[in-house]
């Protein structure tokens, strides 16, 4: 520490240049961190908020948009709902949709519910699903603009669902609010009737998934139920890859936090590793005075340890500073605290790692050519 | 902390019959050549001669930084000819003093944290205060300074005072007036005899500068390895 201290101290410049370029990587972490959460709770809020604990697909249902590319019948939801350790299974509609409130266009996922259901949200504002022509929307959809008693036209089909309630917090699926609307509803308007139309009785027995909740879809024990129902099913962690753009888009977050971490780690090994050749001379003399590799080596971590403390510290705090700013636009944006935390410790390591090259450097030091001599 | 055989104080420095060789491409060279010296407590030995005479390479088998190839190397009575690396470095912790060229201190530290930094190296308090070797070496007022404002004769003082913060048996001195005008340099030749005498230290100090040697207690000559 005697020695860590001031030579920081000394070299104030050099170190406080080094600092900032670490404490701009630790704000973009946690930036990233934030836009990361932002994107996933944006992307699939409605399905982690949601009480689901499975989804089953049809059978061979490929991963990606599954919700969408998915049909299942009431046969194989009362297939599921014989199933042990199953305690729910509703049919649940999903699609995505143009819609107007008055001339604003509004897009929205509808969610075909079961009225009184255990998918259907609880309203915070307004009532519950009560006649078929009803939608309860996300709050983010009140924070738009829409409100109570407003009237959603959908586009094309002109069928109208008065707003009748508001969720407590964010429902969105695949960056869009959810309109949660009764199944029949919903069944109507994913065949295409318009108002005042009959649907045919094939057509209202079929939604997109079976929803799932109980013990076995809580422990993905799901392989008995698809082999009765005939179905493809996933719990509901799973699911969030069958979001339009869900893995692309936490893919490419975490391809740029990895690129970071290893730039971080570089630039920190690479500026201690010209720090010691700087010092070499120093090092040469001290290991001459008797001084040991661990007292020398132990001295570099310290300097690299208080550098990368200090800096991802306050790299963090400005970083969740900006974020509080960010939070407040339109932009998907969620900071949570283990994301954060994980990720300025991964800096501070992965930097320390990089630093620990340097001491490769310091443990070579020769004390002879304190002498000036050259062999 | 690797420990070091207890010393029993009979002589400063004892070389006997020591070869050193080292390769430069595909020659051998005898850096130091069936080498004898004794230097007393108390003694300051100069040793002169050209470039390349082998003057480094007496200091570095000296001060336990390089085994020798032959003969036997002791220290205040200690036989330190086989030293493994770590039990040497532990030696020099406790036993040698080193003053390099231009003082070589270490540019962040001030000229009191100099001598402090030998307490943190060794891990146990200075043998001689801190205080009072900056006072002896007329360097109490500027202790404050870091070595990029103090001259060259500064810098030297306090290169001997930190030489001799541990309380060593042996004084290593490698050219101590190369960058000194002559007035300075005898300041610092005078300083490091009286040190010497003062802390009955066994002290060898090699050289190019002549004007010096009349502050030395003997003079010795190395020419090709060869002491005379």
């Amino acid at each position: 520490m005697f020695l860590a201290w001031r030579e920081i101290a000394f070299a104030r410049v050099r170190f406080g240049l080094m600092a900032a370029v670490v404490g701009l990587i630790a704000i973009l972490v946690v930036v990233l961190s934030g836009l990361s959460s932002g994107l996933v709770i944006d992307g699939v809020s409605g399905l982690m908020r949601s009480p689901v604990q499975a989804v089953s697909f049809a059978a061979g249902t490929t991963t990606d948009s599954a919700f969408t590319r998915s049909a299942v019948t009431a046969d194989q939801r009362d297939a599921w709902a014989e199933q042990p350790g199953i305690t729910h299974a509703e049919l649940l509609g999903v699609s995505i949709v143009n819609a107007h409130d008055g001339d604003t266009p509004v897009d929205l996922t509808l969610f075909g519910v079961q009225q009184g259901g255990f998918v259907e949200p609880p309203a915070a504002e307004g009532t519950p699903l009560a006649g078929s022509d009803e939608v309860l929307l996300s709050a983010t959809a009140r924070d738009a603009g829409v409100e109570l008693g407003d009237t959603i036209t959908l586009d094309h089909l002109g069928t109208a669902l008065k707003v009748v309630g508001f969720t407590e917090d964010q429902r969105t699926f695949g960056h869009v609010d959810i309109g949660y609307l009764p199944l029949a509803t919903w069944q109507a308007v994913h065949v295409g009737v318009r108002p005042g139309q009959q649907a045919d009785a094939t057509d209202l027995d079929e939604a997109s998934v079976v929803a799932l909740a109980g013990p076995a879809a809580k422990a993905g024990d799901l392989s008995a139920g698809d082999a009765a129902a005939g179905t493809d099913s996933r719990t509901i962690e799973a699911t969030f890859a069958s979001s339009p753009g869900y893995s692309a888009e936490t893919m490419t977050m975490s391809l740029i936090k990895a690129f970071l971490y290893a730039i971080s780690a570089l630039v920190v090994g690479a500026f201690f590793t010209l720090w010691t050749v700087q010092r070499t001379r120093e090092l040469t003399v001290m290991r001459a005075m008797g001084a040991s590799t661990r007292y020398l080596v132990r001295d570099g971590l310290l300097q690299s340890v208080i550098l990368l403390v200090a800096a991802v510290g306050g790299g963090v705090v400005l970083g969740l500073g900006l974020g509080a700013l960010l939070s407040g636009t339109a932009m998907p944006f969620q900071l949570e605290t283990a994301p954060v935390l994980t990720g300025a410790a991964l800096l501070t390591v992965l930097g320390l790692l990089g630093a620990a090259v340097s001491t490769v450097r310091i443990a070579a030091v020769d004390p002879l050519t304190a002498l000036g001599e050259n062999r | 902390m690797t420990t070091v055989p207890a010393t029993r104080v009979t002589t400063g420095l004892a070389l006997a019959g020591v070869t050193l060789r080292y390769h430069d491409g595909d020659t051998t060279v005898r850096a130091l050549d069936d080498v004898h010296l004794t230097v007393r407590p108390g003694e300051i030995v100069a040793v002169v001669g050209p470039s390349g005479a082998g003057k480094s390479s007496l200091l570095a088998v000296a001060g336990a930084l390089a085994p020798p190839d032959e003969g036997t190397v002791e220290v205040g009575g200690t036989d330190i000819t086989r030293l493994s690396p770590s039990r040497a470095a532990a030696f020099r912790r406790r036993h040698v003093g080193f003053v390099f060229q231009s003082g070589n201190l270490v540019p962040a530290l001030t000229a009191r944290d100099q001598l402090r930094l030998v307490e943190k190296i060794t891990g146990r308090p200075a043998a001689v205060p801190v205080d009072d070797l900056l006072a002896a070496v007329d360097m109490t007022e500027r202790a404050g300074r870091r070595p990029g404002h103090l001259s060259g004769g500064e810098r030297q003082r306090i290169g001997i005072a930190r030489a001799l913060v541990g309380g060593p048996s042996l004084l290593l001195v490698d050219e101590p007036t190369a960058a000194l005008d002559r007035a300075r340099s005898h300041e610092i030749v005078e300083l490091l005899a009286r040190e010497t005498r003062e802390h009955e230290v066994a002290t060898v100090m090699v050289t190019h500068d002549h004007d010096v040697l009349e502050h030395c207690d003997r003079v010795l000559e190395m020419v090709d390895g060869t002491l005379t």
